[in-house]
């Protein structure tokens, strides 16, 4: 197989199961098949890809000219492959914690999930291996339109509710900002294509230019950059496994992505450190930490104490970006996989939590962690791994970012690191300490509990993800080695 | 035998109709009426397909009418801005009609159907005519003819609802006033050229220069024609017909009368008076353009409170308008290019909503969007087509309504307003508010019991799928619309006059009285 098949099947692989999927709606064994071998068959795929891509390879696909000059085209690079491997790779755990979780809840309405689910896999390679602005914009909407029914799930009015609101500011931001952005783009640099060094270079007036980075940075709304961050905690009322999808698989991390596609092959590196067009991005994005991690502690609800962390996580990478230097790229890129890593155990922990005792709030979860013991140490070891303590992966992306940030001299964005970090400890550890040390009210602390775990299905999973943070730790230079061509294109190494 | 009738196939696009609709009448069968009808439409779409290929390299097809050669005789003028447009009306034409069949019998009856062909050919005759003619009396006489019958095929609807009677009322008064206003400033344009062919209206135009006459009559001619194509606020007559008249004809209409209605005003702007004047060019900018942004906010807001879906979609037509307009008041060659690729992608976009609108009144009797509650589980191929149109409606990519949204974009950047591009963006997300409404009930919603039945007959659904198929293929695939957008642009405002900014008054102005 070619490497130039091999991307079309990407796309075309998960959305091709949708159609198996819809016809298997009366065998939800069958179904379920479908949906984890073309998971794993994906994940194969991109595999592939992935070797071919190491060893310097970057092989493209054009498939249609939809507007003259502006084609539906695929190439790959790094920051892509990592994205896609983390996406591809995480798809496999989520489908399986899915059949947990679903069947556990008897939810209804299970074939538009697993439908809606392929098809946003599908919208997220495509968004990896946009060749150009205008077909990663494409997919992006795909994406949103592909997750709506995912969000609104369970159709009750709160699910409406929370579903209007995560449409309202994923289209709105992507349309009023992020198209405009690229259409303008397109009307001066005359091309949509990503470049390494940018394409805005003498092209773009250098006064204008934090303009247009604003129209971008707030049109990435799934990056979640606040004000636009509201959707985010609004998509709570999603059953877990969409959670998953949305923290950590596919849409903020397609956020993310995006941001760093922008930075590195829209702009250019060099040109934002030039002209310092990405300044006022850098302390927006330390005002994100610092005050998302704030408005944590003050939730009781885990899903959306998490929700919130997720916002301040993202904007990590946001910040990695914005320092325009080698060193903060790089940390953003390892950031999206370890807080993939880290995040998606601490949302299939919760999910696990509220199958087994239909629990949501943190003050009711008391002496928990006796009952779940499984649980619980992953959850521990996936709220260490986001604080950033090695060994986990965590401590990496942080490494990083707080190098690129002394490299420019920001010595502020180390501080807002760092206090971050303590933050981090302060809303995520309680829950663990809550679930091991307390005990509900009216029972005495010794009292032997009998082991109660969610099913089979859905801890499995978390467990697998949970020493994912361990490995990654020690493979972190892995993704290094994948990267180094796009944050050091001159060759730069480390001092 | 093709070599023969080939020069005369201007002529014959509209005589076919037009000899069709009486033999419609005769026979009492509805079948019979139908056939007949369906095959003068799809030999109507044939003949433009063939002009329009004729014509797409830039060229120009001149027939004479009787053998009278210009400008005594009647001409008709083929290049690629009217072949395009004649492209759209008898595609629609001939694509409606399949549907139509069998979604008026649940809408009056039998024995009138061979009479609602007829008036739905007669309409067809109009539309062709104003767009095919080179002559400027003559778009009025077809004008008329398409208008008459347009008011009939709305009047059908009153045995769903009385209402019809007074939509379609209304519609008449509306029309012949925009009617008359239109024939008066012909007449004026007449008084000061003394000739009625457009291009040699528009020589003489050039060579009298400006006075207070040309004037008045290019803002009777506005007026006559903002009426005619539902222009802010000159729109009060659609919503009510739109709404009353039968599915068919409101699918119809919605995606041709109002867009043939905007290709004259083109025709009249560009070729004939053509911005030599300071005076046109102005009345488009300051008076326009701000009403086509009005009318993408007004009719886009009030299409959020509708409570009936096919008024709802009315009222996003008036907002489309505005679209079209907006692109052509922006005077340089993308705006215009993207006026006329909105007509085209607005017209199949519309035409598959209300077609799918008319699968829903077809099984459940009525459009009310409280009747329509978990409709996406009762008729999901139905609104599964629905949401695809919606989606075109609101310009997402890889419909046909993003490379609309697009071309627009990009020309209000040419001309220099960010601000614009902001507006357009920003009304385009007042479509996502009142498109998703529709979802919600449609999905979210539980079905009441006992409501709809299944899915409306094969031969509807079918037809509203190949319009939903149609608004992805061409968002997908632009080449073909963009290329002919372009070239209709191009024979619109030709090159030279691309850079136009508005010239300097003519010096000597007076002297022509």
């Amino acid at each position: 197989m070619t490497p130039e098949i091999a991307i079309t099947l990407t796309i075309l692989l998960p959305a091709g199961a949708t159609i198996l999927i819809a016809l298997l709606d009366k065998w939800p064994n069958l179904r379920e098949t479908v949906s984890l071998t073309s998971a794993a068959m994906l994940f194969m795929v991109v595999l592939g890809l992935l070797q071919d891509v190491l060893d310097g390879a970057r092989p493209a696909v054009e498939w249609v000219s939809v507007l003259p000059g502006l084609p539906l085209a695929f190439e790959i690079e790094p920051l892509g492959m990592l994205f896609a491997v983390v996406a591809s790779g995480l798809w496999i755990v989520t489908a399986v914690y899915s059949i947990g979780y679903m069947r556990g809840n008897n939810e209804e309405h299970q074939t538009r999930f697993y439908i809606c689910f392929a098809i946003a896999i599908s919208a997220a390679m495509g968004i990896a291996f946009a060749g150009n602005m205008f077909t990663l914009f494409i997919f992006y909407e795909v994406l949103t339109l592909s997750t709506y029914p995912l969000v609104a799930h369970k159709q009750t009015d709160a699910a409406k509710r929370g579903a209007r609101t995560y449409l309202a500011i994923l289209i709105g931001t992507s349309i009023g900002f992020q198209l405009i952005a690229i259409i303008w783009t397109y009307a001066v640099a005359g091309t949509l294509d990503f470049q390494l060094g940018g394409i805005l270079r003498d092209r773009f007036d250098p006064t204008l230019l934090p303009f247009l980075l604003a129209l971008y940075a707030f049109g990435i709304g799934k990056a979640a950059l606040m004000p636009f961050h509201r959707w985010l905690p609004a998509a709570m009322v999603a059953p877990t496994p969409v959670s998953a999808l949305l923290h950590a698989v596919a849409v903020v991390k397609a956020g993310v992505f995006t941001m760093l596609k922008v930075g590195v092959y829209i702009f250019g590196i060099d040109l934002l450190a030039e002209t310092g067009a990405s300044q006022w991005l850098m302390w927006l994005a330390a005002f994100s930490i610092l005050a998302a991690s704030i408005i944590a502690m003050t939730k009781d609800n885990l899903k959306a104490r998490l929700a919130y962390s997720t916002i301040s996580q993202l904007s990590y990478i946001t910040l990695g970006m914005a320092l325009a230097t080698s060193l903060g790229v790089m940390g953003g890129a390892i950031h999206i996989a370890m807080h993939a890593m880290g995040k998606i155990t601490l949302f299939m922990c919760a999910g696990a939590i509220y199958v087994a005792t239909h629990k949501t709030e943190i003050s009711d979860m008391d002496g928990l962690g006796r009952v779940m013991p499984f649980t619980y140490m992953a959850f521990l070891v996936g709220a260490l791994s986001i604080i950033g303590l090695p060994p986990l992966g965590g401590a990496w992306s942080k490494w990083y970012i707080m190098l690129g940030a002394a490299d420019t001299g920001q010595l502020l964005m180390i501080g807002v690191l760092m206090i971050s970090s303590l933050l981090n400890v302060a809303y995520l550890l309680p829950v663990v300490a809550r679930g091991f040390f307390s005990s509900p009210a009216g029972t005495s602390r010794s009292s032997v509990v009998a082991i109660k775990e969610a099913p089979f299905w859905c801890v499995v999973p978390l467990c697998v993800t949970a020493i994912g943070c361990f490995v990654l730790f020690f493979y972190a230079g892995d993704i290094y080695t994948l990267i180094e061509p796009v944050a050091f294109p001159e060759g730069a190494r480390l001092p | 035998m093709f070599a023969v009738i080939e020069p005369h196939l201007s002529i014959l696009l509209v005589i076919i109709p037009l000899i069709a609709a009486p033999i419609c009448a005769f026979f009492s069968n509805r079948h019979f009426a139908w056939i007949i009808a369906f095959t003068a439409a799809i030999s109507s779409f044939v003949i433009s397909c063939l002009l329009l290929a004729s014509v797409i390299d830039g060229s120009v097809l001149s027939y004479h009418i009787g053998g009278w050669a210009p400008p005594w005789g009647i001409e008709y003028r083929i290049d690629a801005a009217n072949a395009f447009v004649l492209v759209i009306v008898s595609f629609l034409g001939a694509q409606v009609l399949p549907y139509a069949r069998r979604s008026i019998e649940k809408e009056f009856d039998e024995s009138a159907h061979s009479y609602f062909y007829v008036c739905y050919l007669l309409c067809l005759t109009g539309l062709l005519g104003v767009v095919v003619t080179g002559d400027a009396f003559n778009v009025f006489v077809f004008l008329e003819i398409s208008s008459l019958s347009t008011y009939a095929l709305v009047a059908f609807g009153a045995k769903r609802d009385k209402r019809a009677l007074t939509a379609a009322y209304n519609y008449l008064v509306m029309g012949t006033i925009g009617a008359t206003f239109f024939v008066i400033g012909l007449g004026l344009l007449y008084m000061v050229t003394g000739t009625l062919n457009m291009i040699d209206l528009a020589e003489r135009l050039e060579a009298f220069g400006d006075s207070r006459t040309t004037q008045v009559a290019f803002v009777f001619i506005l007026v006559g024609l903002g009426l005619k194509l539902a222009m802010f606020p000159l729109h009060l007559w659609l919503p009510n017909a739109y709404t009353y008249a039968p599915a068919a004809v409101t699918a119809f209409l919605a995606a041709t009368a109002t867009k043939v209605a905007v290709y004259v005003l083109l025709r009249f702007m560009f070729t004939i008076f053509g911005f030599k004047f300071s005076f046109e060019a102005l009345t488009l900018e300051y008076v326009v353009m701000p009403l086509a942004i009005l009318a993408m906010f007004a009719a886009s807001i009030a299409a959020v409170f509708q409570k009936d879906l096919k008024r709802l979609l009315a009222y996003s037509s008036i907002a489309q308008v505005g679209y079209i307009l907006l692109g052509v008041a922006l005077l340089n060659h993308t705006g215009l290019t993207a006026g006329i690729i909105h007509l085209f992608n607005h017209a199949i976009t519309k035409g598959a909503l209300f077609m799918a609108v008319g699968c829903f009144v077809f099984q459940i009797g009525s459009s009310r969007l409280d009747d329509l509650k978990g409709i996406g589980h009762t008729m999901p191929w139905t609104t599964a087509g629905f949401v695809v149109g919606g989606l075109s409606l609101i310009g997402v990519p890889l419909t046909a309504g993003f490379i609309s949204k697009w071309y627009l974009i990009q020309a209000s950047l040419e001309a220099g307003s960010i601000f614009i591009a902001g507006l357009i963006v920003l009304s385009s997300l007042i479509a996502v508010v009142y498109v998703w409404r529709v979802v919600e009930v449609a999905y979210l919603e539980p079905a009441p019991e006992g409501g709809a039945r299944g899915e409306a007959p094969i031969s509807m659904i079918i037809s509203t799928y190949v319009l939903v198929a149609a608004s992805l293929f061409f968002g997908i695939n632009s080449e073909l619309t963009s290329t002919a957008a372009s070239q209709a642009a191009n024979a619109l405002m030709p090159p030279m006059q691309m850079e136009l900014s508005p010239a300097p008054p003519v010096a000597n102005e007076g002297a022509v009285q």
